[in-house]
């Protein structure tokens, strides 16, 4: 069989169809949405901003690094919390790498909290998949609360108050994990 | 458990009407909606130059879907190398060279989406809204059309008001319109609502580089950090509707900004699943054949749980579940088994997106997710997940046609020797081109680029590979890949695993077409029938450990034991 009889137009219709593709699919249907999404939700569509005296000090879904004792810590990350760089650290559970890496991130930890080894959660040892999980575990925070409370001077009772009312309901009351942003 | 659930009830229950109004709209059936949806496609038509109506043989629909790929695809990667110079680049991106715009394009034209760069740091939000966005809308809905097509085939063809299209072939249908019918009338309008849904959780939509903040503690040694945003939402919408899986962000869905909540975690599982699902009920609808439905749906559904429940098992209950390593890689927001759940559903669909690093996973999480892909059509990818099935189906009714003792006949053609030596080149391309790259690969260590010891290593070289020929496009991603040997090796493979995959269920269709129907008779083997369908099962799980033990065995399960001895 012919198949250029049968497709006269194979050519022309082939390359209307990539222009149509590249403008109209992608670009006009990535305008429209996009449009939509900034008009009904300015503040996501923003990616979540957060701003202190007009200056942009971070996103919510976004962690930052914390070396102050008045601070919690977040999640190690693989990025150093680069939203440019975002990686996790891809270390097989075989690879003697993680495993040194989370001993010693185990005994600082410990260290800095004045825990035993044995009490510091998972999340805190782990880097995350993106590099920037802004999220805790209810229990990584905790641990942290008593070493906050004594760099600001602050009664351990009102750094509680304050993280509870941090801590993120599960989504529905169903689904999700409780967690908390820890950053701030 | 909960996500699991509601995962799965949801995509059923959205995914039978939806499956049902898919066969309405490939079949061309007159319908609500006719003259609005009529004002964009017409247009279109004229544009390209065709007559909708137009029958076309299989070789003329091949010909126009290689055309239209091979155009497509161009445009693209000029796009890419030249995206520097372009409009809406607010973040300097430079442009990709030769060979890594190359992969991109190829993997992006399969509808793999196979990742060797970091999209918020490398494409610019012009080459993202078109070439990205552009493909990942398209591609899935040209595997629609090819599905169509082939299906149109089994049954005789096309009988429409023209009869016959030129040439005596049966008429399979019309290329242009099965790929603009479904794209303005589904896919577009769905990702529309949840790229709109994404957003309200959070997801970016904005033409914005996004601004530099200045950190709170500056004690901590970062002065500034670049929150990278922009049209975000829309991207994310149809890279999970389409069965795509190329992020924005180089971890994709793991980043917040990509999927910011429980809430939407659990939307964009649901969108991974919905369409492969709804397929399986279009089926039915589009051949009029309902027990076909449930023979798809029945035989999907039972690997589907299976596969889903291992690897909720391997991640969250088995004895490495309670390892320290639990959240390496996992993100706090999701937790482990919602994870797993994902790792499950991505790799079954042929999606490829991900929450979680793969690579990070237990060995048997891994083992389960590779297993997915090599199969490859538990649920699989929108159209070629069917026509994957179809090969299962017709190499089903060959080896039970085989063991009874009967010419082996599907829906009253006859199977002859063309048509099996077609699927048996098919099937055969698969452990040939897995096995022989991975072997080149580890041979040669200098190249192989793997980031992990031992087994491991072995395991991310037989996924990458894995991945592309599945046209999955998630990876074990320590692996070193944005190189030249990895590029351009992994460019083949994907084409390898997209083309012949597609074209050669619709070239059997089209040759069992020509063949004169028996009338089925108490002699006629029932297809659509539960242990029909079992049988279906073990044929699928012999054929692939067959072709794939041992180098399962040396990779995740070897891993998995190195795992416990430790």
């Amino acid at each position: 069989m012919n198949t250029s009889a049968a497709n006269p137009n194979l050519w022309r219709a082939s390359l209307a169809l990539a222009l149509i593709t590249l403008l109209g699919f992608g670009l006009s249907y990535s305008l429209l949405a996009t449009g939509a999404g900034r008009l009904l939700f300015p503040v996501q569509a923003a990616g979540s901003l957060l701003e202190r005296d007009g200056r942009v000090i971070g996103s919510a879904l976004v962690a930052q690094p914390f070396a102050d004792d008045r601070y919690f810590r977040p999640r190690p990350s693989a990025a150093n919390y680069d939203a440019m760089a975002l990686s996790g650290s891809n270390q097989a559970r075989t690879n003697p790498d993680l495993r040194a890496r989370i001993d010693a991130a185990r005994a600082a930890v410990a260290a800095r909290e004045g825990v035993t080894p044995a009490d510091v959660p998972g999340d805190l040892l782990t880097a995350s998949g993106s590099g920037i999980d802004p999220h805790l575990s209810p229990a990584a925070v905790r641990i942290q609360i008593a070493r906050v409370a004594r760099a600001r001077g602050w009664p351990v009772a009102e750094v509680e108050r304050l993280v509870a009312a941090q801590l993120e309901a599960p989504q529905g009351g169903c689904w999700g994990r409780r967690a908390s942003t820890c950053w701030r | 458990m909960t996500e699991c659930f509601l995962v799965f009830a949801l995509a059923i229950a959205l995914g039978w009407p939806l499956g049902r109004y898919l066969a309405a709209v490939m079949r061309g059936a007159p319908m609500r909606g006719d003259r609005l949806f009529g004002a964009v496609e017409r247009p279109l038509y004229r544009l390209l130059g065709i007559d909708p109506a137009q029958g076309m043989g299989w070789k003329a629909y091949a010909a126009a879907f290689l055309a239209s790929n091979l155009l497509v695809g161009a445009l693209t990667w000029i796009v890419f190398m030249t995206q520097a110079w372009l409009p809406l680049n607010p973040n300097d991106a430079p442009n990709l060279r030769w060979d890594l715009a190359l992969h991109t394009m190829v993997s992006f034209l399969t509808n793999t989406n196979q990742q060797h760069y970091s999209g918020q740091a490398q494409l610019s939000h012009l080459a993202q809204m078109t070439g990205i966005v552009g493909l990942q809308v398209v591609t899935p809905m040209m595997g629609l059309a090819l599905l169509a097509a082939t299906l149109r085939g089994l049954f005789g063809g096309r009988v429409a008001a023209g009869a016959a299209a030129p040439g005596g072939e049966a008429d399979v249908g019309n290329y242009w319109a099965d790929v603009i019918r479904p794209t303005v009338r589904v896919l577009l309008p769905l990702c529309l609502v949840a790229s709109l849904a994404l957003t309200w959780q959070g997801v970016p939509s904005t033409l914005q580089g996004g601004p530099v903040a200045v950190p709170i503690d500056a004690a901590a040694g970062m002065p500034a950090q670049k929150i990278p945003v922009g049209p975000v939402a829309p991207m994310v919408a149809v890279k999970q509707l389409g069965s795509n899986g190329g992020g924005w962000y180089g971890p994709n869905s793991a980043v917040p900004l990509e999927n910011p909540t429980p809430l939407s975690n659990l939307l964009e599982m649901l969108a991974i699943v919905l369409i492969p699902v709804a397929i399986t009920f279009m089926v039915g609808a589009f051949t009029g054949r309902r027990r076909l439905t449930a023979l798809v749906f029945g035989t999907m559904l039972t690997m589907s749980l299976a596969s889903a429940g291992a690897a909720l098992w391997s991640e969250s209950l088995s004895g490495t579940s309670g390892d320290v390593a639990l959240m390496e890689g996992k993100e706090v927001r999701f937790g482990a088994a919602p994870s797993a759940l994902w790792a499950a559903v991505t790799t079954q669909t042929s999606n490829g997106s991900v929450d979680a690093m793969h690579d990070s996973m237990a060995p048997l999480t891994g083992l389960v997710t590779i297993a997915d892909m090599l199969i490859n059509a538990i649920w699989g990818g929108i159209g070629c997940g069917l026509q994957q099935f179809l090969v299962y189906l017709l190499l089903g009714v060959f080896v039970a046609g085989l063991m009874t003792g009967r010419t082996p006949e599907l829906f009253g053609r006859k199977i002859e020797a063309r048509e099996v030596k077609l699927l048996a080149a098919l099937v055969l391309l698969q452990p040939l081109v897995l096995l022989v790259f991975t072997a080149i690969t580890l041979a040669l260590p200098s190249i192989a680029g793997t980031s992990n010891p031992s087994f491991h290593g072995i395991s991310q070289v037989f996924y990458e590979y894995t991945s592309a020929y599945a046209n999955n496009g998630s990876g074990f991603e320590g692996l070193g890949d944005a190189t030249p040997w990895w590029n351009l090796s992994t460019t083949l493979v994907l084409l390898l695993g997209r083309y012949p995959a597609l074209i050669v269920p619709l070239a059997i269709a089209a040759s069992l077409a020509r063949k004169r129907v028996a009338p089925e008779g108490p002699g006629t083997l029932q297809v659509e029938t539960p242990t029909f369908a079992l049988t279906l099962i073990a044929l699928v799980l012999i054929l692939t450990l067959l072709q794939f033990m041992p180098v399962l065995v040396l990779g995740p399960i070897a891993d998995h034991l190195a795992l416990r001895a430790l």
